[in-house]
């Protein structure tokens, strides 16, 4: 379980949230510009507070206080156990797609490490990748190898930001068909933040709506996104 | 030709270059990803040398190593002789001195590596060092090879420092260039004319060999192929 109550400026953008995720999967949904990477950066600890970026509130994961301002705490990301998937897959260029996987599982024997860069590869559709460089990648073979990467260490909170923007629709939606069945099987929390309305209605999760800094409104995927399905369904009908 | 000063420069050449490389990898790396107010004045010290007539910081260090200081005196103490006029007293003296030619080739290296591929690393669980070391240092190679060459070509064509703090003793501080300037004292320009064409090329060879590798950047964005 998530629990956020967060209050950061970025210039003149002001975020502001509060609110508990327990749903397994919950679909962070609003136009870009709502605020949806700030708070995945927030919640990852990568943005941290600063003089020109203040941020005051809480963050709780599995009842863990992981970032409290009051307190002056604030856990450096490899400490919070989450893992970020970015629109980029920010591969890291001198290092093959298996050692990129590979990197964050120090704390495993050699033979446990390449089974799990086996794993992963195979989760994500993309053993014959092992070898290659990101240079030698396309955008969609790269976020897979990204995606793969991040679950590798098995981090118990998934936060993914916009993690398939560079799949068609038919293979982004086969591989959070995958993701999902790997994240149940694994009791790992998501958070999918996105502004692609059919990908928050296909996995029919709860949804956060967010916008500009605000959240708007908070429950299942279909009460919340309802006026989006029918505008959805409206421009289907149209054409 | 003095052989004996070509040797002692090229031996404090790489003693410097390699205590330079040591010490201004994790300072660069403290000033491209630490934070804090005090890393201005950090990165405004380790440039001082650049502006400093090296007069001025031969004669600082000549006066702090020297016996009038008590750590002038707690350094001899200890090795057993004053540093000044001394080869270390050089080595420390050219470290001070070619300080920001590797420090700033570096933070520029270290700067241009994509910060999202730092994020990546963190959330993976990495620390600092293994950021530099895993990261940085690879992907800012071109870097680090440009700060050992400066480095070593600046130590090597240094005479300031070395008048003011080494003196001209042959065997111990006679450098290159002090040889250089005692041939020309001495009405020999034939010699001087030798010391000065090796001085030359081998700066010319040095610089050649870096600019020919081009000026591509150290760390290319990683992941995916750009149409």
């Amino acid at each position: 379980m998530l629990e956020l109550a967060l209050d950061a400026r970025r210039g003149a953008f002001h975020l502001q949230v509060e609110c508990r995720l327990e749903a397994d999967w919950t679909v962070i949904f609003g136009p870009s510009g709502a605020g949806k990477t700030t708070l995945l950066r927030l919640v990852a600890g990568l943005d941290y507070p600063r003089q020109d970026a203040p941020v005051s509130g809480r963050v709780v994961l599995d009842r863990q206080v992981i970032a409290d301002t009051n307190q002056r705490l604030w856990i450096a990301p490899g400490r919070r156990r989450s893992g970020l998937v970015a629109q980029q897959p920010a591969l890291f260029p001198h290092l093959s797609a298996a050692a990129n996987i590979a990197y964050g599982l120090r704390h495993l024997e050699r033979a446990g490490r390449a089974r799990r860069v086996e794993e992963m590869l195979e989760l994500v559709d993309a053993t014959e990748l092992a070898s290659r460089r990101p240079q030698e990648l396309s955008g969609g073979q790269a976020q897979r190898v990204a995606l793969a990467r991040t679950l590798a260490p098995q981090p118990r909170l998934l936060l993914l930001d916009e993690p398939f923007s560079a799949l068609d629709g038919t293979a982004s939606d086969a591989l959070l068909e995958r993701l999902w069945e790997w994240v149940r099987a694994n009791g790992v929390q998501t958070v999918l933040a996105t502004h692609d309305v059919s990908d928050a209605l296909a996995i029919g999760a709860e949804v956060l709506l967010l916008r500009e800094g605000r959240q708007v409104a908070q429950g299942a995927a279909a009460d919340v996104l309802a006026g989006e399905r029918k505008r959805l369904l409206g421009r289907l009908g149209s054409s | 030709m003095d052989w004996q000063a070509f040797v002692l420069t090229f031996r404090l050449a790489t003693v410097t270059t390699l205590i330079l490389l040591a010490v201004a990898v994790p300072l660069a790396a403290l000033l491209v990803l630490g934070r804090g107010r005090w890393l201005a004045a950090l990165e405004a010290l380790t440039t001082l040398p650049l502006v400093l007539p090296p007069t001025v910081l031969g004669f600082f260090l000549l006066v702090l190593l020297g016996p009038r200081t008590a750590f002038g005196r707690g350094i001899a103490a200890w090795i057993g002789h004053p540093l000044a006029f001394s080869f270390e007293g050089l080595v420390v003296g050219s470290v001070i001195y070619s300080l920001p030619f590797a420090v700033q080739p570096l933070v520029a290296g270290f700067a241009a590596v994509p910060i999202p591929l730092i994020d990546a690393a963190r959330l993976l669980g990495a620390r600092r060092a293994r950021v530099v070391t895993s990261l940085l240092v690879p992907l800012a190679r071109r870097s680090l090879v440009t700060a050992a060459v400066l480095s070593f070509l600046h130590t090597v064509g240094e005479f300031g420092v070395v008048l003011m703090l080494g003196g001209d003793i042959p065997g111990a501080t006679r450098t290159l260039s002090i040889a250089l300037y005692n041939q020309v004292e001495n009405f020999d320009y034939g010699a001087a004319a030798r010391t000065s064409a090796i001085l030359l090329g081998l700066s010319v060879v040095a610089l050649a060999a870096i600019y020919s590798k081009g000026l591509k950047r150290d760390a290319p964005l990683g992941g995916g192929r750009r149409a």
